[in-house]
């Protein structure tokens, strides 16, 4: 255990999670942040990055797994690899850079060790000097480490530094509609990352940013002044004769449903801790860009598969513990915990292969909007998801209240739902039980 | 590609025009003047200050050569600049309370083309400290313009904001331009 001094008991954990609250323990505890990264981020899946950042053989992109210095890398053969950004020689970080190409071979700063990029050992300058040593060119302990398990999902790359457990596949559910939909919304059957990610980073827990992206009962509060500004905006456009950029009306929505108006939205719990919001957003409005947008996937897919495709109910998928998808944004975020007070977020914009440039546009518009490091939503969010951190960090009370509907979530199968008509804080219930599952080695 | 972004892409940015003292003067109290409304907060002023179709953009990325079409770090023209005037004023915008404020340094001025109506190419360097929070945070970068020269002045049709800090990471918002 990565020197943990102080540890919990599984009981201890276990009573940190009841059915409609959570202790504040579980946000500010610096011995249980070290167990979360050992009991979840390093042995869940957690995602990597798009096959398309590593687009042509020698690229590599680093990542964070857990506590661990990860890189995704493509070698000669065109196959991706996910490594331990370590020198198996002295110990140095092979890359530095946050992605490059290393063209033929990786080579280490120090002492000029070459690696393929499939993390094997090349060469070593001055090879004699090994002569009569354990060491030998393929021996195990002179590789570069693969992380224990690596797998993708139509492109997105996921590793797991647990030796075993349940496939990606399995592990992903129903959930991974979410990433079938980022790529089957392109008429051309494909998706790519645009340009680099925004980085940021959120003041606060990990938790509170997965607890934030499907609670409905925030965005009327939360971002009332944007929504009022946008709406504002919108009005003057009009009277002068312009019709605003249709991705203002994401921001004036916020003004528009007030604080109830999100109950509309039905929440699911998957299995894993996956969760999903239906309906919500753009999914099909009627308009010239989205007619033509149609227009092009009935092209491309045939009437009735395009109907299958853009039928699909899905505004976001967020994939624990580590990811939120919004398909019909062509959005990604994943997050990367560095302390239990500081989470850094990578967020990703993807470009539908053969769509029409307006729904770029549009998708592009949400992503300066909501995402951008000058966004006036994300900005209240962030600042409020400091002073949750702030507030738990005090003794001014033991608990995280999640009674909104609490005792009153549908069972479906193995689904979990929140009622209809409801704000329902089943998401944030579900994802607690699933952390004590985790965390207390329950499986989850 | 917008006309302006077009003219920023062709003039080479080491380019030194030979211009008249009363020029080099006039563009210098421009851009002076310009930074001492942001840090001021006269939002009026600083919505005339660009042209109709003028725009505020910080690219995300070196190589960008356009604002429009590209991930952006700020990419506003005078609606998006309303838009955030508006909501950065309304009494809820919790992010901004206690308002912040800005502080800027504007430097090595140096006029890149003048073209024979009287349009300018600029560049120069900033410094700007933000205060907000109770903590300060600095940001630094450089600056071009392209300039219309009209009957009341000069006016913004494109100011292009590098950051040297980019790529991020971000600890917190830019909620205001720089
Ligand atoms: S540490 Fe990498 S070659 Fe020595
Ligand atoms: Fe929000």
């Amino acid at each position: 255990m990565m020197g943990c001094v102080v540890t919990w008991t599984n009981a201890e954990i276990a009573a940190l999670v009841e059915p409609d609250r959570a202790h504040r323990k579980a946000y500010v505890d610096s011995d249980l942040f070290d167990l979360e990264m050992e009991r979840i981020f390093e042995r869940a899946w957690v995602y990597v990055g798009h096959e398309s950042q590593v687009r042509n053989p020698g690229d590599y992109y680093l990542a964070r797994i857990g506590r661990q210095p990860m890189m995704m890398t493509r070698d000669h053969n065109g196959e991706i690899h996910v490594l331990y950004n370590r020198c198996p020689h002295r110990g140095a970080q092979l890359c530095s850079a946050r992605q490059g190409n290393a063209g033929r071979r990786i080579r280490c700063s120090y002492h000029a060790w070459m690696f393929n990029l499939d993390g094997s050992l090349d060469n070593i300058p001055a090879i004699g000097g090994y002569d009569g040593t354990a060491l030998t060119i393929d021996g195990e302990d002179f590789q570069v480490q693969k992380a224990e398990r690596a797998a993708d999902y139509r492109g997105f790359w996921f590793a797991s530094l647990a030796e075993e457990g349940i496939g990606l596949e399995e592990h992903l559910g129903e959930a991974r509609t979410g990433f079938d939909q980022l790529i089957d919304r392109a008429p051309g059957g494909e998706t790519e990352v645009v340009g680099e990610c925004f980085h940021m980073v959120q003041q606060s827990n990990w938790k509170i940013f997965l607890e934030n992206q499907l609670d409905a009962s925030h965005p009327g509060a939360t971002h009332e002044s944007t929504g009022v500004a946008a709406m504002t905006v919108e009005r003057d456009m009009r009277k002068a004769g312009d019709e605003p950029p249709m991705a203002y009306g994401f921001l004036s929505d916020f003004a528009r449903l007030g604080i109830e108006g999100w109950g509309k939205f039905g929440t699911v719990g998957h299995p894993h801790g996956h969760c999903t919001l239906e309906g919500y957003m753009g999914l099909r409005p009627d308009d010239p860009d989205t007619n033509e947008y149609v227009k092009c996937m009935y092209d491309a897919y045939g009437e009735e598969r395009a109907e299958e495709i853009l039928g699909v109910n899905l505004h976001h998928s967020l994939i624990y513990p580590c990811m939120s998808i919004q398909p019909p944004l062509q959005q990604l975020r994943t997050i990367r915990p560095i302390s239990t007070d500081r989470t850094m977020s990578e967020i990703w914009h993807f470009r539908l292969k053969d769509a029409p440039e307006a729904i770029y546009q549009r998708a592009l518009g949400y992503y300066y909007l909501v995402n951008s490091p000058s966004t006036m939503v994300n900005a209240d969010d962030l600042f409020n998801w400091w002073k949750v951190q702030h507030g738990l960090e005090s003794q001014g009370g033991d608990w995280v209240s999640f009674h909104r509907n609490a005792g009153f979530d549908v069972i479906d199968g193995a689904l979990r739902k929140s009622p209809d008509g409801s704000m329902s804080e089943m998401p944030m219930r579900h994802m607690m039980h699933v952390w004590r599952d985790y965390m207390t080695g329950e499986g989850a | 590609m917008g006309e302006a972004a077009e003219r920023l892409a062709a003039s080479d940015p080491f380019q030194i025009a030979e211009v008249g003292i009363e020029t080099q003067l006039a563009v210098e109290r421009f851009l002076h003047r310009q930074a001492e409304i942001l840090d001021e907060k006269q939002w009026d002023a600083w919505l005339a200050l660009f042209t109709g179709d003028g725009h505020y953009w910080m690219p995300a990325r070196e190589d960008q050569t356009d604002g429009e079409g590209v991930p952006n770090i700020f990419w506003e023209n005078l609606d998006m600049m309303e838009m955030r005037i508006r909501r950065n004023n309304h009494p809820q915008a919790h992010s901004q309370a206690p308002n912040n404020r800005l502080c800027h340094v504007v430097s090595n001025v140096i006029i890149e083309d003048e073209a024979a109506n009287g349009d300018i190419i600029v560049r120069s360097r900033f410094h700007c400290a933000e205060y907000l929070r109770y903590e300060v945070r600095n940001f630094t970068g450089k600056y071009r313009h392209v300039l219309n020269k009209t009957d009341g002045g000069y006016k913004i049709q494109l100011q292009r904001v590098d950051l040297v800090n980019r790529e991020g990471p971000y600890e917190y918002v830019l909620q205001w331009w720089l």
